[in-house]
């Protein structure tokens, strides 16, 4: 990714996954459930990992979540941080931190979605910092 | 008490070259498989079985028999990244044990150094695999992925990077003996946390070197381990293991040898206190400590205080480790370690390893593989290991 050029690559998009790219085109962030076991899963695929059935649903998501982890990668022209977040509905997805001062991310700290534009005019789910006090 | 052993190591070899500018993949392999079949005193043509791993070229296994002219009746091609030649110890050893193959070779080799191959870009495997789509576009670079299992586990458990540099100091301690090591000065701990920030909280000597060239194993039935003599090494126990992100439900504290250990450890019918040395995937220093603690070498979350103080460095210690300078000072052939951690084991269990790091009177030995992403879609695998009288 090159975040200082504003560019961000296409995601790799397949009939598994286009519903989530046009939701993330929308300003919306799509999760997939299982209607059998009532889990949601993360990355979003058409059978549902912890049951293996293939009544899956999409949903969307709060866009709410916490930092589970972080890294800011330094060895690079403009520094960026990669990310794991824990979204409020318990699936955690890698991303990037973006909108704040890379030095004072935190683990635990409260986040809201935001999108970027990829190369190719896709949209790319990005989280930021949000007012929400820590628990 | 002599321990019964499905199968032994007779031969290894870990190539002397760390850049080969001129030489080819399959011609690295060929090489490591004559050092290998050299040191057991075996041709190819006594060669039945052979397992390699995703760095054979072309069709794999069959390319890399016609290339070397192996004649063979049993293969396996698995591939866990890092971890695959580990595994293959294991599975050679099953298939000898099953009267599959009588002698089976194992071999890794490549070139990354040579060919200018970089770290800092993401690793791309391809438009098919499913989770490409959804990590590709946000930079995941293989020193940022490891960087935030050490994030977390400092986060839960109060690791420091102090305690992450002793790794490496203790690495580099070993190194310093190794004339084919790629990184020979002796660090301290101000040393690694001075280098530069690669990804936070990883430094640049938190990373093992990039280096090429490769190894190889021979591992023989008993009847011909006997005639070869006592540099065979018994396989006592082996384990393997997937982990992976679990369907979002992620975990970065802990990796596969959680499950590995313990089955390799119950097959060998040894604990954690009966093993004189360990050879542990270090591709960076957070996979030691995380592996450390997995094995139950301490407890989960000690591994920080456990492997301070140079408590890894041989002489030093109570756990003495990688005494080749393993990945992080002496050779990451093809950014696969598995392969070297095994060879360095089976020197410490021949008294063969260098005399200012040879561990006294070492009986039992553990090699431990690591492969692909520490935490989020690795191979685990663990081999235990016991001197030819163990």
């Amino acid at each position: 990714m090159s975040q200082a050029a504003g560019t961000y690559p296409d995601p790799v998009i397949n009939l598994e996954t286009e519903r989530y790219w046009a939701g993330a085109r929308e300003g919306v962030l799509l999760l997939k459930k299982c209607k059998a076991c009532d889990v949601t899963h993360f990355y979003p695929r058409a059978v549902c990992p912890h049951c293996l059935s293939g009544d899956t649903e999409w949903y969307a998501a709060s866009g709410k979540g916490r930092i589970y982890t972080f890294s800011v990668m330094r060895r690079v022209a403009t520094p960026f941080a990669i990310a794991y977040v824990t979204l409020d509905e318990g699936v955690t997805m890698m991303t990037n931190i973006v909108e704040c001062d890379l030095d004072g991310i935190a683990i635990g700290q409260q986040v809201e979605v935001t999108f970027r534009k990829t190369e190719g005019g896709h949209a790319l789910p990005v989280f930021r910092p949000c007012g929400r006090s820590a628990p | 008490m002599q321990r019964r052993s499905k199968a032994y190591i007779a031969g290894a070899f870990e190539h002397p070259t760390r850049k080969a500018i001129d030489k080819t993949v399959p011609q690295l392999h060929a090489e490591v498989a004559l050092g290998a079949l050299q040191d057991a005193g075996l041709t190819k043509d006594d060669v039945d079985g052979y397992f390699c791993a995703g760095d054979a070229p072309g069709l794999g296994g069959i390319a890399m028999a016609e290339y070397m002219g192996l004649d063979l009746r049993h293969i396996d091609s698995t591939e866990t990244g890092g971890s695959s030649y580990v595994v293959h110890v294991g599975h050679a050893a099953e298939a000898i044990a099953a009267g599959k193959c009588s002698v089976a070779l194992v071999t890794l080799a490549g070139r990354p150094r040579a060919e200018g191959v970089a770290t800092l870009g993401a690793r791309n495997y391809g438009g098919g695999v499913p989770d490409v789509g959804f990590e590709l576009p946000y930079g995941p670079v293989i020193t940022n992925l490891y960087a935030m299992a050490a994030m977390r586990h400092m986060h839960e458990y109060g690791t420091t990077s102090e305690q992450l540099a002793w790794i490496k100091v203790a690495a580099s301690h070993h190194a310093q003996h190794n004339e084919r090591a790629v990184l020979r000065d002796v660090v301290t701990v101000e040393d690694v946390l001075n280098s530069p920030m690669i990804a936070d909280p990883l430094h640049r000597l938190d990373c093992c070197v990039i280096s090429d060239g490769g190894g190889a194993l021979v591992l023989v039935k008993a009847e011909i381990a006997k005639a070869i003599g006592s540099r065979c090494v018994k396989v006592l126990g082996h384990g393997e293991a997937v982990k992976h992100l679990n369907g979002g439900k992620v975990d970065l504290t802990c990796t596969g040898a959680v499950k590995s250990g313990p089955i390799a450890f119950a097959e060998a019918g040894l604990t954690q206190t009966d093993i004189d040395y360990v050879s542990i995937y270090d591709s960076f220093t957070i996979t030691v400590l995380e592996t450390l603690e997995d094995l139950g070498f301490c407890e989960k979350g000690r591994g920080g205080p456990f492997v301070s103080d140079g408590n890894l460095i041989s002489g030093v210690g109570k756990l003495p480790f990688n005494t080749d300078g393993g990945g992080l000072c002496n050779n990451h052939p093809n950014n696969r370690g598995g392969m070297t951690k095994v060879i360095e084991a089976v020197r410490q269990l021949r008294g063969e390893a260098h005399p200012k790091v040879q561990v006294p009177d070492c009986t039992f030995a553990l090699a431990h593989g690591t492969g692909g992403s520490i935490g989020t879609r690795m191979g685990s695998a663990t081999v235990i290991l016991g001197r030819n009288d163990a």
